[in-house]
């Protein structure tokens, strides 16, 4: 009896080991970043072009730049798509065609990013010709779409059902209602759902390392190669030199800021009245 | 005293058109980008089977059973990639699955809630650093490690399984924990009543009951470690053979496209690239098929039993 | 007295379930007529075919002839059928907006001109619930912020701003304090002035207490329809006295 009772102690011991273990990987990354990132990161960082290997002064504000112009594209272009999916599936959908629908997201959903970069290079970088933003927003998109469908889906199917019957009631017809009772009913949710699939998009490397590449220049409009941190930090991290390294880890800290803000704002600020779970 | 004129007699002909026509709009516009996902997607496909053609008429099957990667031969085969990529995930399974059960038994079974879901929510904002980030420490952090604890040149398939394990951890963490949570009350407590200490209810009544979210949770993360790019690049070594030592170096599937894509030599290795993309493809579809399957039916089973 | 509504033989099918069967009575204007019965007798549903909420569900199908100051509700367009026969839910359901915008929602929906004061129809309507004194301070605060019994007076108001010439109330005090009871049974009294007013409820003392007419329901039929008085005194039937006498039910 007593060794039962002396198990039952050292497994669940065990088990809280597992559970610090694993809460303390996330505190390793953030304190490694925070030390060797701050080190590095400094105002020229921020606000110079990269420079040759060696020389001192470099920094990566064109990759800040390059990273938020493929943002706003990427938001531009697959947020509506998958949104306006997302509201058939939930709303409109009849028939055994929204299962279908579904399914075939959550198939897109689980493709490895850099197979989506290979396609976004097929229909774009071959028949341009070069790498540009525009590929690389593409590729994003592509990702973003299945992510903002389903939390649109999930979070508009929440709206309870009497607040489309009280519409109804009053002699709205189906698209007023879902316009003007349930979309801005299930509202957060959607936001919360879709910040953070951008954000999710937003550190996303390999999609872009043949679609939009990298470029020591600043880039202008969305038809050239086009540089981003998280490439940035790719290239930087695997090359020989010291400045550079040191480089990436600013870069990192700056990216993973940008990443958890996103993620603990969406979830604590927009969430506490949603229910959320996939 | 009506405020709307329209009171009274049916609406005319016209305006019943026009409402109707707003809801069929509204249906049309919708329903064309839910289909267009389905038309993207089918163009992955052809387009990944379009472009691969010329490394798939000229090898064959035997693609994915040749030993040799030889760009400047141009003697391509999968066998490298595929080892390199179930090696470094099915050792990182074998580090993650029995650290993150076992932090899921602990949220579901022994937190208090409050404490559970604080410490969820900390294990999932792992699963939102990026990719690369994790490849930059397992560069400057990882690899001096391993070279001090033995591994030759500190990269390897064993250091990229490490690094994939730290991944798919929340992964694990997450799903098993919400499985062990769906066990209803009842399980347990006609456990404890019988007689049995906590855990022994745990481990023999309540996981067993849970098995198939788990082993869906496992089948996900494994998914999604075959597509794991940028970390693993970052630290597997990047040669394309396969050593008998897992502290060696090796190569993954998508580390090599990563790698070779904006280089590649020839149309033929630019297709060779884009067969093993086509290979990850079939892979990942295939495992988050499976693990779609059984976690659907754990959160769908509640009562019943099988 | 012409019939407001005339329903005759009405049968209700969800899927292959026959759940009314060869309904038929006729409403009074202006007055109150309330729907007695036990739970699942079909009088909601009943309800519901009056302005043609069962058609949000699939495999619903109602058959029959069901008239409107003579008109053929089933055969009119739906939008203007719903703004003449309006309908207040079991549980208050306004909407996450402002108590104003909720109000409004009606007008705004149906393409009301802008040449009345919308802030007028508001008030009207607001006052005709007896919730005005209560809200005007407070017109542009959420609908949420208002009591159970505030909420629920607020979707009588929102049923009212489009001036329907019935409306349906499916137990609306069901979820309600006596209290908040008792202000909605007085405002019945004042509405049917100018709306005839048709409620189900699962209360027979409130049927007693509010309604003209009263009809019992068991298992999707009509027993018996008649005064209030005598469906509770004198009823005809064996079933509706075993009800009205809690043998069952």
């Amino acid at each position: 009896m007593i060794w039962r009772k002396l198990v039952n102690w050292i497994m669940f011991a065990l088990t809280g080991l597992c559970a610090l273990a694993t809460v303390s990987v996330l505190f390793f990354i953030l304190g490694y970043l925070l030390w060797y990132g701050s080190r590095s990161l400094s105002w020229s960082f921020l606000t110079h072009l990269p420079t040759p290997a060696g020389e001192a002064g470099g920094g990566m504000a064109n990759a800040i730049l390059g990273t938020g112009k493929l943002l706003l594209l990427t938001t531009l272009m697959g947020v509506p798509a998958g949104f306006l999916a997302g509201v058939y599936l939930s709303e409109f959908g009849r028939g055994s065609f929204p299962a279908v629908v579904r399914y075939t997201a959550d198939l897109l959903n689980g493709v490895p990013s850099i197979v989506i970069g290979i396609f976004a290079y097929a229909i774009v970088v071959k028949p341009m010709r070069h790498f540009s933003a525009l590929a690389g927003a593409v590729a994003l998109s592509i990702m973003v779409i299945p992510i903002t469908m389903r939390t649109t889906e999930q979070f508009l199917r929440a709206v309870p059902q009497t607040l489309r019957e009280g519409a109804l009631a009053l002699g709205a017809s189906q698209w007023k209602t879902v316009a003007s009772v349930v979309i801005p009913a299930g509202f957060r949710g959607v936001l919360t759902g879709t910040i953070l699939g951008v954000a999710r998009v937003a550190g996303e490397t390999a999609p872009l390392l043949f679609t939009s590449f990298s470029n020591q220049y600043w880039s202008s409009g969305w038809n050239q190669p086009t540089a981003s941190l998280p490439v940035m930090i790719f290239n930087y991290a695997i090359s020989p030199y010291d400045d550079w390294h040191r480089q990436a880890w600013a870069a990192g800290l700056v990216l993973l800021a940008l990443m958890l803000t996103a993620n603990v704002a969406a979830r604590l600020v927009l969430s506490p009245k949603v229910n959320q779970n996939a | 005293m009506t405020i709307d004129p329209v009171r009274g007699a049916s609406r005319p002909r016209s305006f019943l058109g026009r409402l109707l026509a707003g809801d069929q709009v509204a249906r049309a516009i919708t329903a064309t980008f839910a289909g267009g996902i389905l038309l993207l997607t089918g163009l992955l496909v052809f387009e990944l089977f379009q472009s691969s053609a010329l490394t798939r008429d000229k090898f064959g099957w035997a693609f994915l059973f040749t030993r040799i990667w030889d760009p400047v031969a141009g003697q391509f085969g999968a066998l490298p990639f595929l080892y390199g990529t179930l090696a470094t995930s099915a050792l990182a399974l074998a580090m993650a699955v029995p650290l993150g059960l076992g932090a899921a038994i602990f949220l579901a079974e022994l937190a208090p809630p409050r404490i559970s879901d604080a410490l969820t929510f900390v294990i999932e904002l792992l699963a939102a650093v990026p990719s690369v980030i994790y490849g930059l420490l397992g560069v400057f952090v990882l690899v001096p490690i391993m070279r001090a604890l033995g591994a030759p040149y500190g990269v390897g398939v064993l250091t990229a399984a490490v690094v994939l394990a730290v991944m798919i951890l929340p992964f694990i963490v997450s799903i098993s924990r919400e499985a062990l949570l769906s066990v209803p009350r009842e399980q347990r407590e006609a456990a404890l009543a019988l007689g049995a200490t906590r855990w022994e209810s745990t481990w023999q009544v309540v996981v067993p009951f849970a098995r198939l979210g788990i082993v869906g949770s496992v089948f996900l993360a494994l998914a999604r470690a075959l597509g794991e790019t940028m970390a693993v690049t970052m630290v597997i070594g990047n040669d394309p053979r396969i050593h008998a030592s897992i502290l060696a170096p090796g190569y993954s599937i998508a580390a090599v496209i990563a790698n070779e894509f904006t280089e590649a030599t020839s149309d033929l290795h630019l297709s060779g690239l884009i067969e093993l993309g086509l290979v990850l493809f079939f892979l990942t579809v295939l495992l988050n098929g499976v693990a779609r399957l059984l976690i659907l039916s754990t959160t769908r089973r509640g009562t019943q039993h099988p | 007295m012409p019939d407001k509504l005339r329903v005759s033989h009405l049968n209700f099918h969800y899927g292959d379930n026959h759940v009314l069967h060869d309904v038929s009575l006729a409403i009074p204007p202006r007055q109150v007529t309330a729907l007695i019965g036990p739970s699942g007798c079909g009088k909601s549903t009943f309800l519901r075919t009056l302005n043609r909420m069962h058609e949000t569900v699939r495999n619903a199908h109602a058959v029959g002839e069901l008239l409107l100051d003579g008109e053929d509700m089933l055969a009119m367009d739906v939008v203007s059928l719903r703004r003449r026969v309006g309908m207040v839910f079991q549980k208050s359901n306004p909407f996450p907006k402002s108590i104003f915008d909720n109000v409004a929602y009606g007008l705004r929906v149906n393409g009301w001109r802008r040449h009345h004061s919308l802030a007028e129809s508001v008030e009207r309507s607001l006052r005709r619930a007896a919730l005005w004194d209560e809200v005007k301070d407070q017109l542009h605060d959420s609908a949420y912020a208002l009591s159970g019994g505030q909420q629920q007076r607020l979707c009588i108001a929102r049923a009212l701003a489009v001036d329907p010439e019935v409306l349906l109330l499916d137990e609306p005090c069901s979820a309600l304090d006596p209290i908040a009871t008792a202000k909605i049974e007085e405002l019945m009294f004042t509405l049917k002035d100018t709306c005839t007013l048709l409620i189900v409820t699962h209360n027979m003392q409130q049927a007693a207490r509010v309604a003209e007419h009263t009809g019992f329901f068991l298992l999707g039929k009509l027993i018996e329809f008649d005064r209030t008085e005598v469906i509770f005194k004198r009823p005809a039937r064996r079933e509706t006295e075993d009800y009205i006498t809690g043998r069952f039910g």
